[in-house]
């Protein structure tokens, strides 16, 4: 840490974070269930993590309790209300190209085509073959070969997804946040991509923080799986998977007994 | 097939049924061709405006007004609509004062316009300028307004220097909503032309109409409404065929 190198190390102090409600609230105040004006929405209460530098954490949690929110505040892209973010031994503020971020919704430019959206990231680049032959390459992992000169709106809703991974893994970064980011794509595509991150991640071991609403694909990725609470999320379990990949639920018991337990502390007996 | 009768024949339609009815109340009112020249009239004086050349003449000299001045609203214009649209303290300092000036008409400013520039082609680009200058800053500000924010931080995530994220995310963001704006407003460019070019200047299809007037030549009058029309639509065609280029494409779908 320190050394004038990048470090994807991630310390997380009493975390707080709450929204001030700005819309006015309903003029139907008995039908009024939501937040009024002026109401604060507790979102993050009090959150402890430490990350060292190169695990791939999955973050799970019901939806609406504040994944995207804690992982976009740790990405620069909001601020807490209380407590600190360090990066790297360093204070978060604001976003940074070390740190790339995979949108919930699609982060694409639709204004760019296949290829000058992955070339963000390597646009500063000087030796301009070399940068062509890295973004080829990763729109060849992503299996989009022959689609480098459409635009976004030209692609199925699952290709603009792998458009957007190609994006931000040709950079290489520090930390890869990515927000569900294999929501919407087909089944083997989805199994395609998995593995594609375990190998990346297994290859140059940089840290990922993934959001995603499917225990299994945490369980099978993940070095480490975090639970949020119902909002105002809390950290309710927090373990590590020392298994080895490729993981097998069948023939591993105490992968199996993991299994089981995220499932109970989300409230869901995977046994129906 | 359907395509080219929907595309041509349908819309040819309508003029001949306001021909008909062009020449049927020439007929029932019986009105002499210095009060209301018969389609067949204002033809014959259509052939000589196009035969002396006078028609192109004053055809020339309005589209040059029109065009030096929309350029100049588009130039002044785009940037301070993205500047103001960007920063949103200018944006609150300066909304109020836009929306006080925007619906003062045009021509209201002829007087000034006249005072301040004098006579010939300066006060009517003015008066252009003015015209289509509002409305494009205020298109421009609400396109701005209406960028998704995701985009922006997209640029913050890849390290976009101001400059980039104008160029590669504000611009081409922008474009697809300012298209209509850019049609309306040479539109009303077209429309103020005409009537700036009745004062002040001795060019120009508005100059036409008032000098064929004080002569007494209804039909060269008509004629110039005729050219007035045909040069409007396709004023509006190029314009619209700029929206089909790839990268302003992106918004249609
Ligand atoms: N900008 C905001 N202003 C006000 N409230 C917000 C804002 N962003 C999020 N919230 C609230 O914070 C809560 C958590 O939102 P968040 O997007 O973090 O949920 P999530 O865990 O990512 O959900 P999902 O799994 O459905 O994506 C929600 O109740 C939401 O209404
Ligand atoms: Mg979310």
């Amino acid at each position: 840490m320190g050394l004038g190198v990048a470090v994807g190390h991630i310390l997380v102090e009493n975390l707080h974070k709450w929204f001030v409600e700005r819309r006015s609230a309903s003029r139907i105040a008995d039908e009024n269930p939501g937040p009024a004006k002026g109401d604060r929405v507790f979102v993050l209460n009090d959150i402890n993590l430490e990350i060292p530098d190169g695990e791939l954490v999955c973050i799970l949690g019901p939806s609406g309790c504040g994944k995207t929110t804690f992982v976009r505040i740790v990405a620069g892209f909001d601020t807490p209300t209380a407590g600190k973010v360090l990066t790297d031994g360093k204070p978060v503020n604001g976003p940074s190209s070390d740190n790339i971020f995979v949108f919930q919704h699609s982060g694409l430019l639709p204004w760019m085509t296949v290829r000058e959206n992955v070339m963000l990231g390597l646009r500063r680049m000087k030796d301009r073959k070399l940068m062509a032959e890295k973004v080829q390459e990763y729109i060849d992992i992503v299996d989009l070969v022959g689609f480098e000169d459409h635009y976004p709106h030209q692609l199925s809703g699952g290709m603009q997804r792998r458009a957007e991974l190609a994006r931000a893994l040709v950079v290489n970064p520090e930390i890869l946040f990515m927000d569900e980011p294999f929501a919407g794509l087909d089944f083997l595509t989805r199994i395609k991509m998995r593995e594609e991150v375990i190998n990346m991640h297994e290859f140059i071991q940089k840290t990922i923080i993934f959001i995603t609403h499917d225990i299994d694909e945490a369980m099978i990725m993940a070095d480490r799986v975090v639970v949020f609470s119902d909002r105002p999320a809390v950290i309710k379990m927090d373990v590590k998977i020392p298994a080895r990949h490729p993981r097998d639920f069948s023939c591993d018991p105490e992968l199996e007994g993991l299994r089981r337990q995220v499932y109970t502390e989300l409230g869901v007996h995977y046994a129906l | 097939m359907w395509e080219r009768t929907k595309g041509f024949i349908l819309p040819s339609f309508a003029f001949v049924i306001l021909l008909a009815v062009w020449q049927v109340t020439k007929i029932a009112t019986g009105w002499s061709v210095a009060v209301f020249p018969s389609p067949l009239e204002a033809a014959a004086g259509m052939w000589e405006l196009i035969k002396e050349g006078t028609l192109l003449k004053h055809s020339v000299a309005s589209l040059f007004r029109v065009t030096l001045g929309f350029y100049l609203a588009v130039i002044f214009g785009l940037p301070l609509g993205i500047l103001l649209g960007w920063w949103k303290t200018g944006q609150a300092i300066t909304n109020s004062l836009i929306q006080f000036l925007r619906p003062i008409s045009p021509l209201a400013w002829i007087p000034l316009a006249v005072l301040w520039f004098g006579i010939g082609d300066k006060p009517a680009v003015f008066l252009i300028f003015l015209s289509s200058f509002f409305p494009l800053v205020v298109a421009t500000i609400t396109a701005v307004n209406g960028i998704r924010s995701i985009y922006f931080q997209v640029a913050a995530n890849f390290n976009f220097s101001a400059f980039e994220t104008a160029t590669k995310i504000i611009i081409p963001a922008i474009l697809p909503p300012i298209m209509p704006a850019l049609r309306i407003s040479v539109g009303i460019a077209w429309l103020v032309v005409v009537a700036a070019e009745m004062i002040a200047v001795k060019s120009g299809l508005g100059f036409l109409i008032l000098d064929s007037r004080n002569a007494l030549r209804m039909d060269y009058v008509m004629d110039a409404m005729i050219a007035i029309g045909v040069i409007g639509i396709c004023l509006d065609r190029v314009i619209s065929q700029l929206s089909r280029i790839k990268s302003v494409s992106w918004g249609s779908v």
